[in-house]
């Protein structure tokens, strides 16, 4: 039996599981109350758009979605397994393609920004 | 030592439905489907932001409404869910021995909560 | 003296005979139980007045032993752990240990069991090799306690039975076997981590787990299996880091 290259995946997973469990209840509070439209001040385009202009905003944002992706998909890989789906090969790559996406898409922003 | 010994057959999609304890487990799992989908909101978020005042205020226009307040509403119910979850199991992942005795698992629980309060306050106080 | 309180209860009890049946099906038995007796005593009633073909796994009589592992109204369990007045609607079902084979009865095949066990070599690799007269190894207090908890498995397959990823997946090592490797590598006289990873740190090994949390939930002897699963992930993570950004250290 070889041994697993699965640590590098969960070890994501752990990271991200600790971030999302400390930070994203709070963020979707912020964005609840956006949907909301409640206190119409807090959400200016010129504050947000100044924190992401922020270096140390920039590596924030980065660093809190990418372990967030890496979870994310790394426990979906579990769950579709639980649910029965026996294609874990192939499970793996659409779920970490996916993660990679976001990567890429908000390192693309982030830049923009 | 028998030549017929009886193997029973486990549903491999249904099986979590047997118990309470299984069902606890698989919708804490697919509290990840709620995060994964939060973040590409977050995403396109940041490339609303990207492109402009006027793309960042069609994202907010996007946001509101009655599907935008459910999906939030979801999120935050999922993502409380995989929090407490968490939380409550770190003492037996990451155990911390001080001299001889271990600490407490209700301690390390606790301290979790508390600084995700703290860090929850941070948030939200920038936010607003 | 008060009258002994005895109560009449149903066990439903799930019988198999590889010699003349095609498949298990269920047995009742109306057994009159004293309020302090448990499963096992049931079932040794049953034995003793009723049936004498019942066939089970008991020894001890004190959740030492890990004999009588079974399945008591679905829940994983030592028969001479289960008490009788907690089931109060008067109706028990009995089946055998789930996700392993049923060679009779209640009594099922532990082999897989066995060979998983042995094969995470669940025995003191010194680190140092040391003759006798060098005198014994010492431990302190501090030391011990980091893989006491670890050593009180009594090899009863409850976990097993309660794991999930076991009854899906039968080449997981499963939570008994790793727990038991976590206990030898927690132990401050081994060196034989190195060894035991080839196979706990398998896909089939530790990284099959999803933390379901089940087997320590039933374990009778609080092991927390569970735990010391997660815990070799930790340490598993941590050597496969080293290994690839620092290949040039040596462990």
């Amino acid at each position: 039996m070889a041994k697993s290259n699965k640590p590098i995946f969960w070890g994501l997973f752990a990271a991200g599981g600790t971030v999302t469990a400390f930070v994203t209840p709070a963020l979707v509070l912020v964005t609840l109350f956006a949907a909301m439209r409640f206190n119409m001040d807090m959400f200016t385009y010129e504050s947000i758009h100044a924190f992401a202009g922020w270096w140390l905003g920039k590596l924030i944002i980065f660093g809190i979605i990418l372990v967030s992706l890496w979870h994310a998909a790394h426990r979906l890989r579990v769950t579709v397994h639980d649910f029965g789906v026996r294609a874990d090969k192939q499970v793996a790559i659409v779920v970490y393609s996916l993660a990679g996406l976001g990567t890429l898409l908000t390192l693309i922003y982030l830049l923009r920004i | 030592m028998n030549s017929k010994p009886y193997v029973r057959e486990v549903s491999k999609t249904t099986w979590f439905l047997s118990h309470p304890r299984y069902q606890r487990y698989m919708a804490r799992e697919v509290t990840c489907i709620f995060i994964m989908a939060y973040t590409f909101l977050l995403i396109c978020a940041l490339g609303s932001l990207a492109d402009g005042p006027d793309a960042f205020q069609e994202f907010l226009n996007a946001l509101r409404g009655p599907w935008g307040v459910l999906f939030n509403v979801a999120v935050l119910a999922a993502t409380v869910y995989h929090s407490a979850t968490w939380f409550n199991v770190t003492p037996q992942a990451m155990p911390i021995q001080r001299g001889e005795e271990f600490v407490p698992g209700h301690l390390i629980v606790g301290a979790h909560y508390g600084v995700w309060a703290v860090v929850s306050l941070i948030i939200l106080v920038w936010g607003m | 003296m008060s009258e002994l309180q005895k109560r009449q209860i149903q066990l439903e009890v799930l019988r198999y005979n590889p010699e003349t049946d095609t498949a298990p099906r269920y047995q009742t038995y109306s057994v009159p139980c004293l309020e302090e007796w448990v499963v096992l005593d049931a079932l040794n009633y049953i034995k003793d007045h009723l049936d004498p073909t019942l066939s089970y796994r008991w020894s001890c009589h004190m959740a030492v032993c890990g004999s009588c592992g079974m399945m008591v109204n679905g829940e994983p369990k030592l028969a001479c752990k289960a008490f009788i007045h907690e089931y109060q609607e008067g109706q028990i079902k009995v089946e055998p240990m789930a996700n392993f084979p049923i060679e009779r009865d209640l009594v099922t095949s532990v082999e897989d069991f066995i060979t998983k066990l042995a094969s995470v070599k669940p025995y003191l690799i010194p680190k140092e090799d040391k003759p006798v007269s060098a005198g014994e190894f010492k431990q302190t207090p501090a030391e011990l306690k980091k893989f006491k908890q670890y050593t009180l498995c009594i090899n009863c397959m409850l976990c097993y039975a309660a794991c999930p990823q076991y009854a899906l997946v039968p080449e997981f090592l499963g939570p008994a076997a790793i727990s038991m490797a976590h206990r030898y590598n927690q132990d401050s006289r081994d060196g034989g981590r190195d060894q035991r990873q080839e196979v706990v740190a398998s896909d089939e090994g530790v990284w099959e787990c999803s933390f379901v949390g089940a087997c320590s939930e039933v374990c009778p002897k609080h092991v927390d299996p569970a735990g010391a699963l997660q815990q070799v992930k930790v340490a598993s993570t941590i050597d496969w880091y080293k290994e690839h950004l620092m290949p040039w250290m040596k462990r």
